[in-house]
């Protein structure tokens, strides 16, 4: 009786499927490195780089056509679980493996993560355009973004954001599983943790896609996703001392506060074509695609160590 | 449930004996396979149960955890360095709300839609209709997700004024569109599935469509309109994906339609990938499995007792 009823759309459901099945045959062949001799690189993790990987990715393939590399995101933490249970060639990860990480990788594989600087990040503060607010001190952000901060409104910041009746701060911020959340936390909120209650959202992007189309927000991001609808900010260490802008000369100078290093991990020492592809993102074709993808290549940032 | 093969008649006899043993065998299988397929429902749900909860357990006895604090608290720090604190009922309260808001919006256009395909219009226009419904069924949850995220999210900034459009109303409109299609195919079947003898009898008796509707047909297919209610909560409740992009994640007790939650199933999509197998973190995201597990259960429970007690009178 509750079942539902077939009409010409339903019956030709199966033939659909069937279809798409037989679209997707060839794919499933090639992803197992059998009949065409392709072989293939697994490549998981860091949302921050998810873009820089892809564009990798796709150019890797004109430069050595036989290998194919796959990249997906999904957080630093989800490349490095990943790497952890051997699932993967190539974690990104927008942070260091944790010692216990490390620890848990041993233990499964038996082999040793292997860590490869590849560029430099500067993490972005970005609000909407129209917020006069330019420059602001880790303590401020502090003071918005964790547990016990007391800035709820904009107007605690002494910040007006001209026609908006209520100024309620809407943070913006991250999934646990990003590495970006964890070195933000690390570097701003010290040991404490985030506010509960800010918008947490999947991706690099949709971070500055939300403050881009809400005046009242502040979140945090990869510089490489600034956008014409936000303002990145200029970040102080403290009150009274100078703010520095994320720019590529003050990532490389590390003064500005809030820059890090990107890497990729491998199990063990890099082999075959794994080697292949580490070598090619590190040498200047490389290293070029991440400085367009708005990205501080490594040899700018003084040695790969 | 057998049949006997009757072996009488003298020609027969000799052709007959050959044919039935097979049959008789063949029929043996089938009744097998249908019996062990109706018990598998059974075994399934027990199975996922218990795997769940065998993932879940060992946490309950831990020393970071407390089953009050997991239950009524409403703070969610399962990766914190110096404070790790599980407490799961703003999710709750989250996915409550959310589906709230959903049933609120579904239950009204999906039953007034079934009674209207059903009995109101004409036989071209309810063959468009059921397939336009349909496909509607067939769009994917995270194009609907996308739905939310870029253009609901619009249209409730510029109606409400609101600084944020992904959240509570954007989650429940979008769960809404989900499960209205199940509800009205399903309740459509329930009211087609009342005999005309009722509607002949109701006509006779002088009743206009309208009094038919509501004191002949849709009593008598009360079950069944029932269980489309309910499979579209169930669809609301376990929804994940487009829930994660439309409410806005954040975790906190929402205050007004207008407030971002985060639902018990976005924050296991969100989180389950990083946690580390065997972890508490890990196995606290399973319990909040469990947890989805009783609130669909009960659910269940309460409405089949309601459908008793409608019965009974």
């Amino acid at each position: 009786m509750i079942a539902l009823r077939r009409t010409p759309m339903m019956s030709m459901l199966p033939i659909v499927l069937m279809l798409v099945a037989v679209a997707l045959l060839p794919a499933a062949c090639g992803k197992s490195g059998g009949g065409s001799g392709v072989t293939t690189i697994q490549v998981r993790g860091s949302d921050t780089m998810v873009n820089v990987a892809q564009a990798w990715a796709e150019e890797y393939t004109k430069v050595q056509p036989a290998v194919g590399v796959e990249v997906s995101g999904g957080g630093s933490g989800v490349g490095i679980a990943a790497l952890e249970r051997g699932t993967i060639d190539i974690a990104n990860a927008s942070r260091n493996m944790k010692p216990e990480e490390i620890e848990q990788a041993r233990k499964n594989t038996g082999q040793e993560p292997t860590e490869f600087i590849v560029g430099y990040d500067a993490l972005a503060v970005f609000v909407h355009i129209d917020n006069p607010l330019s420059e602001v001190t880790i303590e401020q952000l502090a003071n918005v973004f964790a547990e016990d901060g007391k800035a709820v409104r904009w107007s605690d910041l002494g910040v007006t954001i001209p026609g908006v009746h209520d100024d309620t701060i809407v943070r913006v911020s991250r999934q646990s599983s990003s590495g970006t959340y964890e070195f933000f936390r690390e570097h701003v909120l010290g040991t404490k943790d985030f506010k509960l209650g800010s918008r947490d959202m999947n991706g690099s992007k949709e971070v500055v896609e939300l403050i881009g189309s809400t005046r009242t927000a502040i979140g945090y991001s990869g510089m490489g996703y600034a956008t014409v609808a936000v303002k990145m900010l200029k970040i102080a260490r403290a009150a009274g001392e100078p703010a520095f802008e994320p720019t590529v000369e003050n990532t490389i100078s590390k003064t500005y506060p809030l820059a890090r290093s990107l890497q990729v991990y491998t199990l063990g020492e890099p082999q075959g074509a794994v080697k292949g592809y580490i070598d090619w993102i590190l040498s200047p074709a490389g290293q070029r695609i991440l400085e367009e993808s708005g990205y501080v290549p490594v040899n700018r940032g003084g040695g790969g160590a | 449930m057998s049949t006997v093969p009757t072996t009488t008649g003298g020609g027969v006899v000799q052709r007959r004996p050959t044919r039935s043993t097979v049959a008789l065998l063949g029929e043996r299988v089938i009744e097998t396979l249908i019996r062990v397929s109706g018990v598998s429902a059974v075994i399934f749900v027990v199975a996922i149960f218990f795997f769940i909860f065998r993932e879940a357990a060992p946490v309950l006895w831990s020393e970071d955890f407390h089953i009050l604090e997991f239950l009524f608290s409403t703070e969610w720090y399962p990766t914190s360095v110096s404070n790790v604190r599980y407490g799961t009922l703003a999710l709750t309260v989250g996915t409550l709300s959310v589906t709230g808001v959903a049933l609120l919006l579904a239950v009204p256009f999906g039953l007034g839609a079934a009674i209207f395909v059903s009995e109101f219009c004409s036989p071209k226009l309810k063959e468009t209709l059921k397939i336009v419904i349909e496909l509607l069924a067939a769009i994917p949850s995270v194009v609907w997700g996308f739905v939310g995220l870029t253009v609901m999210s619009k249209i409730i900034v510029t109606l409400t004024g609101t600084a944020v459009g992904v959240n509570l109303l954007n989650g429940g409109v979008i769960l809404a569109l989900m499960s209205v299609p199940i509800i009205v195919s399903i309740g459509e079947d329930a009211l087609r599935a009342v005999p005309d003898s009722y509607r002949e009898a109701a006509v006779a008796l002088g009743a206009t469509r309208w009094q038919t509707v509501y004191r002949v047909l849709v009593p008598a297919a009360k079950n069944g309109l029932l269980a489309a209610v309910l499979l579209g909560v169930g669809r609301a409740v376990g929804e994940t994906m487009a829930v994660l992009m439309a409410t806005g994640h954040a975790v906190q007790i929402p205050e007004g339609l207008l407030n971002s939650v985060r639902t018990l199933t976005a924050n296991v999509a969100a989180e389950l990938g990083e946690a580390p197998a065997g972890s508490s973190h890990y196995r606290v995201l399973f319990l909040t499995g469990v947890l989805l597990f009783w609130i669909t259960m009960v659910v269940n429970v309460a409405a089949d007792l309601v459908v008793r007690g409608i019965r009974r009178k």
